[in-house]
C-alpha cells in the first residue's frame, strides 16, 4: 500500500494525517466526558481501592491486604499503574486514596477522577490505532479509527461499567503494530509488559511465541539462537521487573494465588456466549430426555445461574470439565493458526492470529467472562478494513460482541444509551463499509488486486467490480433475530412471564450470541486454513 | 445506470441521515444522564417540576380548570402560563407518566417529587418529543432545501444536518436543563419547511401550532406574516390567497383553544396567564437591550409597566419593521431565513420580559442559515452559549456544558467540509486578531466564572460583566444580519432587471 503511494503521489506532511484522528479521538472524547455521571459496577469500587492500598501501603503489603474484599487480583504492573494514578488522585481528593475512609466512597471528586483516568489511559489505544493506520490507505486508516475509537463495546465497558480495558488493548495494539512493522523485538517486549499488566492477555502467548520463534529467531542456527537469547533476555527481564520485588519479600505464591482464583466456575454468573453454553444445553436435554426414557439421573446439587461453583459436577449427564480440559482445548482449537505461523510466518497476518487466539480463549476458556470479546474484536477492527469479507464479518461480530455486553448495564437509566450505541455502531460501520467498498472497487481494482495480490481470495476480488456491501440472507435474518431476542427478553418475557423463569431472558442471550460467536470462529478457521 | 446511481446515493443520504440522527440522539441520552434544574433544591425547584406540575394538574383536571386559581391548582405554585398546546402535551405525556409511575404524577401529593424512575420517564418524554417532531422537522427542511440546489455537494449537507441536530445550547437547555423547546422550535422548522416548499397553508398551520405551545414562537411571526403576504401579493388573486391564509390560521387557533371558548371569561383568564406583565420588563442578567441599558438607565424606575410595556412594543415593532418591508417587497427563501433570524433578534433585544433561553429562538434560523453564514452561526452559538453559562452552572451542567462545547468547535470544523474560500481571503489581519481577542476574553470569563467569587459589593458582577459582552457580539450580528438581508433585495432588484432587460 505504502508502494502503490508513494509511486503515484508525494507523501502527505503528517500534521494533515492527524486532523482526522484529532477530530475522531476529541469527539469520542467529548462523549466520554458526557458519561461521567452513568452507573458504574463494583469495578468501580475495586480500581478506588487498589488505589488506595498502593497509595498507603508498601509494596510488600499490596497482595497480602485484605481491609476490602476487592483485594488485588491484578498482575504488578497494574498495581504500579494504580500506584501512579494514586498519587494525583491524592492531589484530587486525599479521601480517594484512604485505605478505610474511602470505602465505597462516592463524592463527584472520585467520580470524576476515576472516570478520567480511564479517559486519559486510553490515549494508549489511540496512539496504538494511530501506529497500525500509517500503512493503510486514507480511507482505510479513517475507518480502522473510528472503528476501534468508537468500538461501543469498549464504551460500555469501560466509559460506563468502568474498566481499563483502553489502557490494555491500546497496549497489545502498540505490540501489534510492532510487529506488523517487522519490528518483533520490540513486539515482544510489549505484549510481555502487556502480560505483567493483565494476565488474561496470556491466551495469545502461543501465537506470539511460534511467531517470535519462527520470524525472528532465523537466519542460521547462530544467529537464530544468538536472537532467541536476545529475546528470552528481554521477555524474561520483563517479568523480574515486574515480579523481583515480589520474589525478594518471598510473596510469589502468594502473588499467584490472588491471580488465579481456580475456586471459580466453568462459567460465571452470567454465561459468556461461547461453547460451553452448548455443553450445559446439551446437558441438559439429554438429562431431560434419560429421565422421560425412564432412567435414573440425579439432579446436579450445584446449580450454574447461581454463579460460584465448588467441587460438584453441575453435569447430569456429559462428564466434568476440568480447567485442564478447557486449557488443552483452547490450545488444540489454536493448532491450525499455531501451524500456520510455524510454517509461514508473516507479519501481515499476525493481527489475524492473535485475534483468532483470543477468540478461542473466549469460546473454550475457564470462567470466562464476556468482556473478554473485546480482545479478539479491537484487533479485527484493523483488520476488517483490508476486505469487504473481513468487512461483513466484522460487521457481525461486532454487533454480536457488543450486544451480548447488554447485560452489564441492567439499569433502567443507561437502557436508552446501550441500544443507540449499538444502532449507531450500527449505521456508521455500514455507512463507512458500504461507501469505502463500492468506491475502492470502482477507482482502483488493479491497484487494490497488486496490493492483496498474495491474499487467497484473489478471484473474487477480480469479480468483486458489482459486488457491494451487503449480507446474505442468513445473517441478515441472524441479525434480525438479535432484535427479536432483545424484544422478547426486554418487554415481552416481563410482560408475559412475569417473574417466573427469572434466568431465561440472560440463557437466550447467551445462546443466541454463542451463535454468532461460533459462526466467527469457523469463519475465521476456514480462513485460515485456506490462506497460505 | 444514471437511475441505478441516483438510487444508490439516494440510499446512502438516508444511510447518513440516520447515523448522524442516533448520533445526535445518543448525544442527548447522554446529556440526560446529568442533574436537570432545581433537582433537590425545594421548595419551588425548577423547570422540571413545573413541566411535572402540569402533568399532574392537566391529569387531575378537567380542562377547564387548568388555567383557573383554586385549592386544588394553586397558580402560585408553577402555574400553567404556557397556550394550551403546552397542556395538551403535558397531558399525553401525562398519561405516559401515569402509565409507569402513578406516584409521580398524583394530584397534589406528587408536589416536589423526584425519583430515580421519574427523572428517567420525564427525561425520555423530552427524547420522544425531540426524535418525533423536531428531527422529522429538520429532515423535511434538508429536503425542501436541498431539493432547490442539486449542486450541493454530498458534504456541506451532512454537515448541515449536524450542525441543526447538535445545536449545543438546544440540547442543554432541553435535555439538562428541562425544557420542552424542540416542539414548538420543531414545529416551527416544519412550518419553513413547508413554506419554501411553496404549501403555505400547511406552513401556517404548523406554525400556529409553534405559536400555541409557546407563545415565545411568536418572534417570527413578524417573518412568517411578512413572507407570507408578500408571497400572496404576487399572486394573481391576492385577497383569496389571504382570506384562503387568514381561514387557515384561524382554523387552527379555534381548534386549539375550543375549550376555553364557550365564554369570554374563560378565554380571557388563559390569555392574561399567558402574558406574565408583573414579572417586569426583565429579569435576572439577560443580554438583552433593556437588561443592559440598565445598568445607566433605570427603566424600572423611571417608568410605569403600563408606560414599559408600550416602549417595548414599540421597539419591538419599529426593529422589525425593515425586515419584514423588505419581504414583503422581495419574498425570497433566503430572505425569509434572514428575516426570521432578525426579527427573533429584534424580539430578543427589545420585547417584554425576556429570559436568556430565548436567545434558542434566533438560535434556530441562524443554524438554518449556517451554511450561508458559517462564521456569524458560529459566533452566535458561542456567545448565545456563554450568555447561558450562569443558568447552567447554577443547574449543574458545567460537563455537558463543557463536552457540547467541545462537540459544537470539533463538528464545525469538522474535516472534509469544503470551506467557502471567499470569506477567507477577505478577512484581514485586523479582522482575525480582533475575533481571536474577543475568544480570549470569553474563555477568561469563564474561567473566573467558575474559579473566583465576586466582590461582596457587587455579588453579580461576572454576570453582567458576560452580559455585557454577549449584548455586544449579539447587536453587532443583528446589524450585519439586517444589513444582509437589505442587499439580498438589492441582488434580487439588479436580476430583476436583467431578467426585464433581456
Amino acid at each position: 500500500m505504502a508502494n502503490h503511494q508513494s509511486t503515484k503521489m508525494p507523501p502527505k506532511p503528517p500534521t494533515n494525517n492527524l486532523k482526522e484522528l484529532i477530530f475522531i479521538t476529541f469527539l469520542a472524547f467529548f462523549f466520554k466526558i458526557l458519561l461521567i455521571p452513568s452507573y458504574h459496577s463494583t469495578d468501580f469500587e475495586v480500581h478506588r481501592h487498589w488505589l488506595a492500598l498502593t497509595h498507603s501501603l508498601p509494596l510488600s503489603h499490596w497482595y497480602l491486604d485484605e481491609t476490602s474484599p476487592w483485594t488485588l487480583d491484578y498482575p504488578p504492573f497494574f498495581a504500579h499503574f494504580e500506584h501512579f494514578l494514586s498519587f494525583f488522585a491524592n492531589l484530587v481528593d486525599p479521601i480517594i486514596v484512604d485505605l478505610h475512609k474511602g470505602i465505597n466512597f462516592n463524592a463527584n471528586s472520585v467520580i470524576v477522577f476515576q472516570r478520567l483516568s480511564v479517559i486519559v489511559s486510553e490515549s494508549v489505544l489511540i496512539y496504538g490505532v494511530f501506529l497500525l493506520g500509517r500503512k493503510c490507505g486514507f480511507r482505510e486508516r479513517v475507518l480502522m479509527w473510528v472503528l476501534v475509537i468508537w468500538s461501543p463495546g469498549l464504551v460500555i465497558v469501560d466509559h460506563v461499567h468502568f474498566q481499563y480495558n483502553g489502557f490494555l488493548l491500546g497496549i497489545l495494539l502498540v505490540s501489534i503494530a510492532a510487529l506488523e512493522d517487522g519490528n518483533d523485538l520490540l513486539g515482544g517486549f510489549v505484549f510481555a509488559v502487556l502480560l505483567c499488566f493483565k494476565h488474561l492477555f496470556a491466551v495469545a502467548a502461543p501465537v506470539y511465541f511460534v511467531y517470535l520463534l519462527r520470524h525472528y529467531c532465523r537466519g542460521g542456527v547462530l544467529k537464530g539462537f544468538g536472537r532467541l537469547v536476545m529475546m528470552g533476555t528481554i521477555v524474561v527481564g520483563v517479568f523480574v521487573a515486574a515480579y523481583g520485588p515480589f520474589a525478594y519479600h518471598g510473596q510469589i505464591e502468594q502473588v499467584f494465588r490472588r491471580m488465579f482464583p481456580f475456586g471459580r466456575g466453568l462459567c460465571h454468573a452470567y454465561w459468556a456466549p461461547n461453547f460451553w453454553v452448548f455443553y450445559i444445553i446439551l446437558d441438559k436435554v439429554l438429562a431431560f430426555l434419560l429421565v422421560k426414557l425412564g432412567f435414573d439421573i440425579k439432579a446436579p446439587t450445584a446449580s450454574f445461574t447461581g454463579g460460584l461453583v465448588g467441587d460438584s459436577s453441575p453435569f447430569a449427564v456429559l462428564p466434568m470439565v476440568t480447567p485442564l480440559a478447557t486449557f488443552i482445548l483452547v490450545l488444540l482449537a489454536m493448532s491450525p493458526c499455531l501451524y500456520k505461523a510455524w510454517k509461514n510466518p508473516q507479519p501481515k497476518m499476525i493481527t489475524r492470529w492473535i485475534a483468532y487466539a483470543y477468540l478461542c480463549g473466549f469460546l473454550f476458556g475457564w470462567h470466562v467472562h464476556e468482556k473478554a470479546s473485546l480482545h479478539f474484536v479491537i484487533p479485527l477492527a484493523i483488520v476488517a478494513v483490508q476486505s469487504m469479507d473481513d468487512a461483513k464479518h466484522y460487521y457481525l461480530t461486532s454487533i454480536v460482541s457488543c450486544y451480548s455486553l447488554f447485560p452489564l448495564l441492567f439499569e433502567v437509566q443507561e437502557y436508552p444509551l446501550k441500544v443507540l450505541l449499538l444502532t449507531f455502531h450500527v449505521t456508521l460501520t455500514w455507512y463507512g463499509f458500504s461507501s469505502q467498498f463500492s468506491e475502492t472497487v470502482v477507482k482502483s481494482t488493479s491497484a487494490q488486486q497488486k496490493k492483496r495480490g498474495d491474499n487467497f481470495d484473489l478471484k473474487k476480488n477480480s469479480g468483486a467490480i458489482s459486488r457491494r456491501f451487503t449480507l446474505n440472507w442468513i445473517e441478515k435474518s441472524y441479525l434480525l433475530g438479535l432484535l427479536l431476542v432483545e424484544v422478547w427478553t426486554q418487554f415481552l418475557h416481563p410482560a408475559i412471564l412475569g417473574n417466573r423463569l427469572p434466568f431465561l431472558p440472560l440463557m437466550m442471550i447467551s445462546i443466541y450470541c454463542a451463535f454468532g460467536m461460533m459462526y466467527s470462529w469457523m469463519w475465521q478457521l476456514h480462513w485460515i486454513i485456506k490462506s497460505h | 445506470m444514471d437511475k441505478r446511481k441516483t438510487e444508490k446515493e439516494y440510499k446512502n443520504s438516508v444511510v447518513w441521515f440516520l447515523c448522524i440522527s442516533v448520533f445526535a440522539l445518543l448525544v442527548r441520552v447522554a446529556v440526560s444522564l446529568h442533574p436537570y434544574s432545581g433537582a433537590g433544591n425545594p421548595p419551588k425547584y425548577g423547570d422540571f417540576e413545573a413541566q411535572r406540575h402540569w402533568m399532574e394538574i392537566t391529569l387531575g383536571l378537567p380542562p377547564k380548570e387548568w388555567y383557573r386559581n383554586s385549592t386544588i391548582n394553586d397558580l402560585s405554585y408553577w402555574g400553567l402560563d404556557y397556550p394550551p398546546l403546552t397542556a395538551y402535551q403535558s397531558y399525553v405525556h401525562g398519561l405516559l407518566l401515569r402509565y409507569f409511575h402513578p406516584d409521580s404524577v398524583s394530584l397534589y401529593t406528587s408536589r416536589g417529587h423526584e425519583s430515580y424512575l421519574g427523572k428517567l420517564l420525564m427525561r425520555w418524554t423530552v427524547l420522544l418529543s425531540d426524535a418525533l417532531i423536531f428531527f422529522p422537522a429538520v429532515l423535511c427542511f434538508l429536503i425542501a432545501y436541498y431539493s432547490g440546489q442539486p449542486s450541493a455537494s454530498k458534504n456541506n449537507t451532512a454537515w448541515h444536518t449536524t450542525i441543526i441536530l447538535l445545536s449545543p445550547c438546544l440540547i442543554l437547555i432541553d435535555h439538562g436543563h428541562f425544557q420542552y423547546n424542540c416542539i414548538s422550535l420543531g414545529l416551527t422548522v416544519g412550518a419553513i419547511a413547508a413554506i419554501i416548499s411553496g404549501k403555505e397553508l400547511v406552513g401556517s398551520s404548523l406554525f400556529c401550532l409553534a405559536l400555541n405551545h409557546k407563545q415565545m414562537s411568536a418572534y417570527f411571526a413578524p417573518a412568517f406574516f411578512s413572507h407570507l403576504f408578500g408571497k400572496c401579493l404576487r399572486r394573481r388573486n391576492p385577497y383569496l390567497e389571504v382570506f384562503k391564509l387568514g381561514l387557515v390560521v384561524l382554523g387552527t387557533f379555534v381548534v386549539v383553544w375550543w375549550p376555553y371558548l364557550h365564554s369570554l371569561d374563560s378565554f380571557l383568564e388563559v390569555l392574561s396567564r399567558l402574558a406574565p406583565f408583573e414579572r417586569g420588563i426583565y429579569e435576572d442578567y439577560v443580554a438583552n437591550f433593556w437588561c443592559t441599558t440598565s445598568i445607566i438607565i433605570k427603566w424600572k424606575r423611571l417608568f410605569t409597566t403600563q408606560s414599559l410595556k408600550l416602549l417595548s412594543l414599540s421597539a419591538t415593532l419599529l426593529t422589525c419593521l425593515p425586515s419584514m418591508i423588505q419581504q414583503m417587497r422581495y419574498p425570497s427563501r433566503h430572505g425569509f431565513l434572514y428575516s426570521l433570524l432578525n426579527t427573533a433578534f429584534s424580539f430578543y433585544f427589545f420585547s417584554f420580559q425576556v429570559h436568556e433561553k430565548s436567545i434558542l429562538l434566533p438560535l434556530l434560523p441562524a443554524s438554518l442559515l449556517a451554511l450561508e453564514e458559517p462564521f456569524i452561526f458560529q459566533w452566535l452559538i458561542q456567545f448565545a452559549l456563554l450568555s447561558m453559562f450562569p443558568l447552567l452552572c447554577r443547574d449543574k451542567l458545567v460537563l455537558p456544558y463543557v463536552a457540547l462545547y467541545g462537540f459544537f468547535i470539533l463538528l464545525y470544523n469538522a474535516p472534509g467540509r469544503k470551506q467557502d474560500t471567499r470569506g477567507r481571503s477577505s478577512s484581514s489581519i485586523v479582522k482575525s486578531l480582533l475575533v481571536s481577542v474577543i475568544l480570549m476574553i470569553s474563555f477568561l470569563l469563564h474561567v473566573i466564572y467558575l474559579t473566583i467569587s465576586p466582590p461582596t459589593k457587587y455579588p453579580f458582577l461576572f454576570e453582567a460583566i458576560i452580559m455585557l459582552l454577549c449584548f455586544s457580539q449579539f447587536i453587532a450580528i443583528a446589524v450585519y444580519t439586517n444589513k444582509k438581508q437589505w442587499m439580498l433585495s438589492e441582488q434580487h432588484s439588479t436580476t430583476m432587471a436583467k431578467e426585464k432587460h433581456l
